[in-house]
């Protein structure tokens, strides 16, 4: 690890004024993804600003519309067992339980869990080019290894995939991120927060030089979709590992037909992948195979595989076809039992 | 207010220990599974991978289970943390402990330490009943020698054992 100075932030202005003040400063919270860089000399913050002793930004609260709030310092653990957030928003409940191990979800927060890092290979070894960690240093992936990598949405600059799982549920919920900075407050809807590579594959997200996020919010009427949900996420084993391909699916059922639906996938591309489209394309129709095949279809529009990842295409669709089976079945995938039914 | 600028003096934090309050003055970059191996000659914590990969470093911090390998130090002040050391020693074991001798829930034993601390918070969670469940909870645990269904036999013994005084005691 790098020298660094280090400096426990008394208020939120405090924080703010520090990563203001000193651009080579970094927001530490979990530390399970910063500690994790650092000690791998990809991220060499000159000052590291704790954030955990500030108590605006914790606590799970219910808000006026029915909806909840969970503080960016919440752990992944506490938004994964807190019985509101599991019968309102359950997809949520199963896409955090889906990730990392139970260790981890107890120091990871929520916060850091939409700011995580990607997990290519190359950006994670500083012996090899990777635009992401040095812009105009190349991209390792393309034409290296890249069987984890992007299929929708990259750029020839970069490849790589958001390696969440929590924020593929807050993606299809349409959650809300509170974020303060030096202009003030502001929020931003969660699928504007993170962003495509393009040429700046440096930014992961919209984030503003000195932001913070604060909380999380969901609406009331995303709990709308607690009964009929999955969260399937295929990996290369079955816990402790990163999705190869994940899916969120949510519906709404007015007798045999569908009246509302969300899909997101993750493990696909820089950000959580949901199209409007594909989810227009389900309302109106009857819950079947033929219907849900059209929607992958749409979702799946225009994927460009690499050389090492092209089974993801017919891993997505198959997936997508898999989960919106069991979001109408309202049979949710297991947590513990690890066949897909 | 703890502040410390590169190459300056060492910051002093106050964190208790196995029920014992130390007083330690560190630099910001030591870890807590540093701390506590290094500095505190607390060696039953292993370091097996030193990336949040492994679980031999988990202890518990004010109550739950952590990777330490991924802990800065000087955030812990004053937390309250336990090791392996805190949990039990010689003739006075914790019936996880116990357990995974009669169990036989190890070869090498050098994931034991972070199995046993994950283990007795899995218990303390209670959100684990059957054996895909403690299978799925445990995962952050990986063991080399795989001695995996001896260690879910040895944490569903203490379940079991703990529902059986809960239920003693409702009688
Ligand atoms: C072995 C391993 C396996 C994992 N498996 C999974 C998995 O399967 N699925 C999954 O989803 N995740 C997984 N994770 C990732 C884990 O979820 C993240 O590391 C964690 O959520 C990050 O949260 P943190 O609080 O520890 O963040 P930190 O490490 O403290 O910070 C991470 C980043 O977020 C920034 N940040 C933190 N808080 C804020 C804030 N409030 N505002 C703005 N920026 C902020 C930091 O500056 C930093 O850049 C895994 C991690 C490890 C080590
Ligand atoms: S895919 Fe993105 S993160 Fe990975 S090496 Fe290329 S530029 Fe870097
Ligand atoms: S040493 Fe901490 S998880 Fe491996
Ligand atoms: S007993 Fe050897 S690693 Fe688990």
């Amino acid at each position: 690890m790098n020298r660094f100075s280090y400096h426990r932030a008394e208020t939120l202005a405090d924080a703010i004024s520090h990563l203001r003040s000193n651009p080579a400063a970094a927001i530490i919270a979990g530390g399970t993804n910063l500690v994790d860089l650092m000690k791998y000399e990809v991220e060499r913050p000159g000052e590291l600003v704790d954030l955990t002793r500030l108590d605006e930004l914790r606590g799970i609260s219910e808000t006026p519309d029915g909806g909840m709030r969970i503080g960016a310092l919440v752990p992944n653990s506490d938004v994964a067992y807190d019985e509101r957030i599991a019968k309102l928003y359950p997809l949520l409940t199963h896409a955090v339980l889906a990730g990392a191990t139970p260790q981890l979800r107890n120091a990871a927060t929520t916060g850091g869990n939409l700011n995580q890092r990607t997990r290519c290979y190359y950006f994670n070894d500083v012996a090899t080019p990777c635009n992401k960690r040095e812009p105009g240093s190349g991209c390792g992936a393309i034409g290296g290894v890249n069987r984890i990598h992007a299929i929708l949405g990259a750029s020839d600059q970069c490849i790589a995939t958001h390696p969440s799982d929590m924020c593929v549920a807050l993606s299809a919920l349409d959650a809300t991120v509170e974020v303060a900075g030096p202009d003030g407050e502001r929020r931003i809807s969660f699928r504007e927060y993170h962003r495509l590579p393009g040429d700046e594959p440096q930014r992961d997200n919209t984030l503003r030089q000195g932001e913070i996020v604060v909380a999380v919010t969901l609406a009331g009427e995303a709990s709308y979709f607690a009964e009929n949900y999955t969260y399937l996420k295929l990996r290369d084993r079955l816990s402790y590992a990163f999705a190869l391909v994940s899916v969120a699916a949510a519906l709404q059922l007015d007798g045999g037909r569908i009246a509302a639906a969300r899909l997101a996938l993750g493990g696909v591309s820089h950000m959580p992948w949901r199209k409007p489209d594909a989810e227009n394309a389900l309302v109106g129709m009857a819950a079947g195979e033929e219907t849900f095949t059209r929607a992958a279809d749409i979702l799946l529009a225009g994927a460009q595989p690499h050389e090492h990842n092209a089974f993801k295409v017919d891993l997505a669709r198959r997936a997508i076809v898999r989960a919106l089976t069991q979001a109408a079945a309202a049979t949710p995938q297991s947590l513990s039992d690890k066949r897909i039914a | 207010m703890s502040q410390a600028r590169p190459g300056s003096a060492e910051i002093p934090i106050q964190i208790t220990i196995n029920g014992e309050r130390r007083c330690v003055e560190l630099q910001p970059w030591t870890t807590l599974l540093d701390l506590l191996r290094h500095d505190l000659a607390l060696t039953g914590t292993k370091k097996g991978c030193d990336h949040g990969q492994c679980g031999a470093c988990t202890v518990l911090i004010d109550g739950r289970r952590i990777n330490s390998c991924l802990q800065l130090a000087v955030m812990q002040d004053g937390k309250a943390i336990t090791t392996i050391e805190g949990i039990g020693q010689g003739s006075h074991l914790h019936p996880l402990q116990q357990a995974f001798i009669e169990r036989d829930a190890f070869q090498c034993g050098y994931c034991t330490p972070g199995q046993i601390c994950s283990g007795i918070a899995l218990i303390e969670e209670g959100n684990a009943v059957t054996r895909d469940e403690i299978r799925e909870l445990m995962s952050g645990n990986i063991c080399r020698c795989g001695a995996y269904p001896n260690i879910v036999d040895a944490i569903q013994d203490v379940l079991v054992q703990r529902s059986g005084v809960i239920r003693e005691a409702a009688e």
